[in-house]
């Protein structure tokens, strides 16, 4: 019994959330290995046999691995499926791309955003925007799961020794072709990793108004700063900063919802928080209800004085 | 080309739901049931895509229970030209590889240019059937689509990743799931509800399409979410920074 993680990287470093996802392969039992599948990741292979936990770790590298296209990434990892019992990807973007397609190839089910390993094929799994959590066995002889980051802790990223070995890496699909991509400049810390996110609503009314009362906030508390739906929808923020079902889940240590009322849709992303602050001017906001210290307040004025107190 | 835009029947996301006490699923019983958001989303764009001449045809499906005639009749009153619906009995757990399966089955049947389907259910938020189905057709996919355009025969998709967004050029036919922001879908006139219900509705059952629906994944207990502990209303700001620092310890 062994388990295979798909290590998500920009081909220089390994991202966090393939640190989450090998504690949950942990938890599946037996050996875990991780495939780095890109193009020259040779640094990224390098970085996944540090992570604690790690036995073994296979390498694949070709220009159609480039850019994570699910039609190349699916084959490369169908040719080593073979071996192992659990196949898991970070339940996040590019995880939730090729996951299902594994699966299909594999004629099994396939289990999204995992939050718990109860055994080797029994799991928890929200559904409902996280109104209810599903307790689900798969009986398929082999398990594709995505791993819900917030739901395990990151598994030390040095520490480890594995070997790595190299696969020979599979043909180009041909049938889909990258063609460019724009990546948002943050120089704050990534939203699903931080310690802090100070979020803004639709309150805000504009991204103007967005930028000079959130920024400050979190400058003063190193945050990632997030949004919601609304605000997004609005053009006040990009879509990469949406907290939510639809968006990113997180669960940081603070949470401080400035101008949001509080959508289920929401709440199902960030409501695993350890501490959770709302600043709203309408006492009936359904966020108070999930807030641990609620502020009824015009954010226009609380904001500046909360930045000025800190 | 036909455009092929598969719907599912769902509690309506306004719905706060709630859990059976006896801990085997979610109450939908009397709840308002509605069009899978996101694939109103998917319907609106091939109708799009149909106005501006690219797209013939375009055809919804939807698979499960009889009620889910209703959601094909909205799906054509926003401009679909016509409905199919594979039927399942009541009592099935019916899973997004059963359902990957029978779209399969269709696509086979139908040959169209483009699927479009929605990214996620929003009941069992699985996220799993758009990227089943190009796997089981062994055709191109394209997930979380903001921006569809087609030029030279070739799907061109602009999709909403982690840290932004990335342009990707596809082969057709293709597959493609909905992202929030790739439209706003129209609301549905009375003419146009009544004109829908007018149009083809072909039924079938998932033996007629030669496909096994027997579920992979056993539900064992569906529970509630852990509560969250009350909390506590704060006078002034000074109390908030406070509280952070003396009680929760967080800043």
């Amino acid at each position: 019994m062994a388990s295979l993680v798909i290590a998500e990287h920009d081909n220089a470093s390994i991202k966090g959330a393939t640190l989450n996802t090998v504690t949950a392969a942990v938890a599946c039992g037996g050996d875990v290995h991780v495939l780095v599948a890109g193009h020259n990741a040779g640094a990224a292979a390098q970085a996944a046999a540090q992570i604690a936990g790690v036995s073994k770790v296979i390498h694949a590298d070709a220009e159609g691995l480039a850019h994570g296209l699910a039609e190349n990434v699916a084959t490369q990892v169908l040719a080593i499926a073979g071996n192992y019992t659990h196949i898991l990807f970070p339940a996040t973007a590019a995880g939730k791309n090729v996951a299902p397609r594994v699966a299909a190839k594999l004629d099994v089910a396939q289990l999204s955003d995992v939050t718990l390993v109860i055994s080797a094929d029994t799991f928890e799994r929200p559904i409902y925007a996280g109104n209810a959590i599903a307790t689900v066995q798969s009986k398929d002889a082999v398990k594709v799961l995505t791993v819900r980051t917030t739901g395990f802790d990151a598994a030390a990223a040095t520490g480890g020794s594995a070997n790595i070995e190299t696969a020979a890496a599979t043909a180009d699909s041909g049938k889909s072709t990258f063609k460019g991509s724009e990546i948002a400049k943050n120089d704050r810390p990534e939203l699903t990793a931080a310690k802090v996110i100070v979020s803004g609503g639709r309150a805000l009314g504009s991204a103007e108004k967005f930028a000079e009362v959130i920024t400050p906030l979190a400058d003063k508390l190193g945050a990632a700063m997030g949004a919601s739906r609304a605000a997004v929808d609005a053009g006040y923020a990009p879509n990469d900063w949406q907290v939510g079902q639809t968006g990113k889940i997180v669960a940081p240590q603070l949470y401080v919802a400035c101008g949001i009322s509080g959508a289920i849709q929401h709440l199902a992303g960030m409501k695993d928080s350890k501490v959770i602050v709302a600043i709203n001017k309408d006492p009936e906001a359904p966020i108070f209800s999930v807030a641990d210290y609620g502020l009824e307040a015009d954010l226009f004025a609380a904001v500046p004085e909360l930045v000025n107190a800190l | 080309m036909k455009i092929l835009v598969p719907v599912k029947r769902v509690v309506d996301y306004n719905v706060k739901v709630r859990v059976k006490s006896d801990g085997t699923g979610v109450d939908i019983a009397n709840v308002k049931m509605s069009m899978n958001p996101f694939d109103e989303i998917a319907v609106e764009e091939a109708v799009r895509l149909k106005e501006k001449g690219i797209a013939t045809e375009v055809i919804a499906v939807s698979c499960g229970v009889t009620q889910c005639q209703e959601t094909l009749r909205t799906a054509m009153a926003i401009g679909a030209d016509r409905g199919i619906l594979v039927e399942t009995p009541a009592d099935l757990d019916l899973q997004p590889l059963a359902v990957a399966k029978l779209l399969k089955a269709l696509v086979d049947k139908e040959q169209p240019g483009l699927i479009i389907l929605g990214k996620q259910a929003i009941d069992d938020d699985c996220n799993q059937t758009g990227q089943m189905l190009a796997a089981l057709a062994d055709l191109p996919q394209a997930t979380f689509a903001s921006k569809v355009e087609v030029v030279d025969g070739k799907a061109q998709v602009t999709r909403e990743i982690d840290g932004g967004l990335e342009v990707l050029s596809l082969s057709m036919p293709a597959v493609i799931t909905t992202d929030l922001r790739l439209n706003e879908p129209r609301y549905v006139t009375l003419p146009n509800i009544m004109k829908a219900k007018k149009k083809q509705l072909d039924n079938f059952k998932p033996e007629d399409l030669g496909v096994d629906v027997s579920p992979r994944i056993t539900t064992l207990k569906v529970s509630e979410p852990p509560k969250r502990s009350a909390g506590i209303k704060v006078p002034d700001v000074a109390t908030l920074v406070d509280k952070l620092k003396n009680t929760a310890k967080v800043i």
